[in-house]
């Protein structure tokens, strides 16, 4: 808005000359921004409506629905899986939050002023966030594998004995953390990074001519200047961790075959447990209350962390 | 900086690199051995030059019918976004309209919504329609996006008016100023879309595989799923068919490496 002032006197003339400019301009404005528009009216906000509606509804086996009111709430409130569900993706977006202090850490230390090989070690970083998570699952469930898995095979090499990772439910929760981890560090290392080229240089040198260490640096003037990097990104990591999928899906697949895995309970997610509703029982009323929940789930968190950030985001 | 230090944090990054590559290294490894080779205890570190795991990968399932559809999907939600996204974005940074700032209040709205509430309503529409198990049902809802109008409004605004004032003298409408001035000198803005959109749709799972159950009409995400189904235990033959599947991305990656991490650093500046 700000840049409006500068032309002023230029859009003054224009008015002057020609009184239907700022007619046909409004014309060519909303055609514009008709194709867009007209998409996300029909397929997200016009859907959002629908599945909001839909919560409060039973499907039946041939596609149609009746109203039932709140009936797939309070079914929902007393649904052992869903809390189970819950708790999981709770714990999951929770212990996720570590890779934010790792990303910070390593970006760090490629931000070192003259270091050689920045770009091979940002590539590397990088490779997990570009591959295609369903190949980032598969990997990582070979890689696990209880008898053959390249994990116990290094951990057989040091004497000790590994569990079978993703199929146990006393680690399997775990195990999808480090891969969750290790897929989305490298994008929120790139976040970082560029928050710190943005930081003045003449702060360290300030600081420097003062005696402070490169370590005293880092915590008095880089965590508190990039703190609003960091509240951006652990509101996105929340919001992406609790909508985890694509990982647990070809983990543990769906149906029958998933719950022959003993971890199952332990892995099962809010957004697994809505797919499953939605598109294998047909469940379609009480899936639409499920993602309801979520978006209710999201918003609070999401408060909550806007809350806090007065606690610890330093605003220059 | 004292060089011994330096050699301590290219210990620290080095170890971290290597967590971050060996993975793939033993993908790649893996996806060359026989079934029995890939199950050795101690694990063998060369690979056994079995390419034919890559020829089952196009048995089992209809691999490049797959690849097809992934190709024709991104490329398609790509072009419909640079240029759906571009003329919004432009009307919203620089014409002036009753209701505008009220209307992108709208668009912005999209962006908190979790993309799973879109879901079900989408999928009656496509049945509805027909078009369940074809190419438009995943490509046609990821032609609109509310985060690329939001992403290419703040470049626009961002770019200088002087050239653009200079075109409305000479008598350029609307239309000849977003075509030959706007989206010329929107181009970085506008390559970090497009590289962000393919990111998002080769890899994207939930919706091809809720649309498209046919194996023939499946995206590379949802036929992999499925492939993993199926032959569970099959290390080398997944491991062979995850490669082909990512490997296009990474390759986009490697060779506009600049733009892919500048398009990324330009998501976290939305907040």
């Amino acid at each position: 808005m700000t840049t409006t002032a500068r032309s002023r006197p230029v859009r003054a003339a224009h008015a002057a000359k020609g009184r239907r400019r700022p007619r046909t301009e409004a014309l060519w404005g909303y055609a514009f921004i008709a194709p867009t528009g007209l998409g996300l009216a029909i397929f997200y906000l016009w859907p959002v409506l629908q599945t909001a509606y839909f919560s409060f509804t039973e499907w039946g086996a041939f596609g149609g629905h009746t109203w039932t009111g709140l009936d797939n709430y309070t079914r929902l409130l007393g649904d052992p899986e869903v809390g189970r569900a819950v708790l999981n993706t709770l714990t999951y977006t929770a212990l996720g939050l570590v890779g934010i202090p790792l990303a910070i850490v390593f970006a760090a230390l490629l931000n070192r002023q003259g270091l050689r090989g920045v770009g091979v070690y940002r590539t590397a970083f990088f490779l997990p966030v570009v591959t295609m998570p369903v190949a980032v699952a598969m990997l990582w469930r070979w890689l696990y594998n209880g008898d053959y898995g390249l994990v116990n095979q290094l951990l057989a090499a040091v004497g000790v004995d590994g569990p079978n990772w993703i199929a146990d439910p006393a680690t399997a929760l775990y195990a999808l953390v480090v891969v969750g981890v290790w897929s989305s560090i490298g994008y929120n290392l790139i976040i970082f990074l560029a928050g710190m080229q943005a930081i003045p240089k003449e702060l360290y040198e300030a600081a420097a001519m003062d005696g402070a260490s490169r370590v005293t640096q880092f915590f008095r003037i880089t965590l508190p200047m990039l703190s609003p990097t960091a509240f951006f990104i652990s509101i996105v990591s929340v919001i992406g961790s609790l909508q985890l999928f694509d990982l647990v899906f070809v983990m543990t697949g769906s149906g029958q075959s998933a719950r022959a895995n003993p971890a199952y309970a332990r892995l099962q997610t809010v957004v697994q447990l809505f797919y499953e509703r939605a598109f294998v029982t047909d469940d379609r009323g009480y899936a639409a209350a499920i993602v309801i929940a979520l978006l209710v789930l999201i918003a609070v968190l999401t408060m909550v962390q806007f809350r806090l950030q007065r606690k610890w985001v330093h605003y220059v | 900086m004292s060089e011994r230090r330096a050699y301590g944090v290219h210990a620290v990054l080095a170890a971290a690199s290597l967590a971050m590559v060996a993975p793939f290294v033993w993908q790649v490894i893996t996806s060359l051995k026989t079934l029995s080779g890939a199950t050795r205890v101690p694990p063998t570190l060369l690979p056994e030059g079995r390419w034919d795991n890559y020829a089952k990968v196009f048995d089992l399932l209809p691999f490049g019918d797959q690849f097809l559809n992934t190709v024709i999907m991104a490329a398609g939600r790509v072009a419909g976004q640079v240029l759906f996204c571009s003329m919004a974005a432009y009307a919203f940074a620089r014409l002036r309209f009753p209701g505008r700032n009220v209307l992108f209040g709208v668009f912005l709205s999209v962006l908190m919504v979790p993309p799973q509430l879109f879901v079900i309503p989408q999928y009656q529409i496509m049945s509805s329609l027909g078009w369940l198990n074809s190419l438009q049902a995943i490509i046609v809802p990821g032609l609109f996006s509310a985060f690329g109008v939001f992403l290419l409004r703040q470049f626009f605004l961002g770019l200088p008016r002087e050239l653009e004032e200079a075109a409305r003298l000479d008598g350029a409408g609307p239309v000849r100023i977003y075509w030959s001035v706007m989206l010329p000198l929107a181009r970085p803005g506008l390559v970090a879309l497009a590289i962000l959109t393919l990111l998002w749709a080769w890899n994207d799972l939930f919706w091809p595989l809720v649309v498209n159950t046919d194996p023939e009409k499946m995206t590379l995400s949802a036929g992999l799923a499925a492939l993993q189904g199926q032959y569970q235990t099959d290390y080398p033959v997944l491991m062979a068919g995850s490669l082909i599947a990512s490997l296009p991305v990474i390759a986009v990656f490697v060779f506009l490496q600049r733009q892919f991490i500048q398009g990324i650093a330009h998501t976290g500046t939305k907040g």
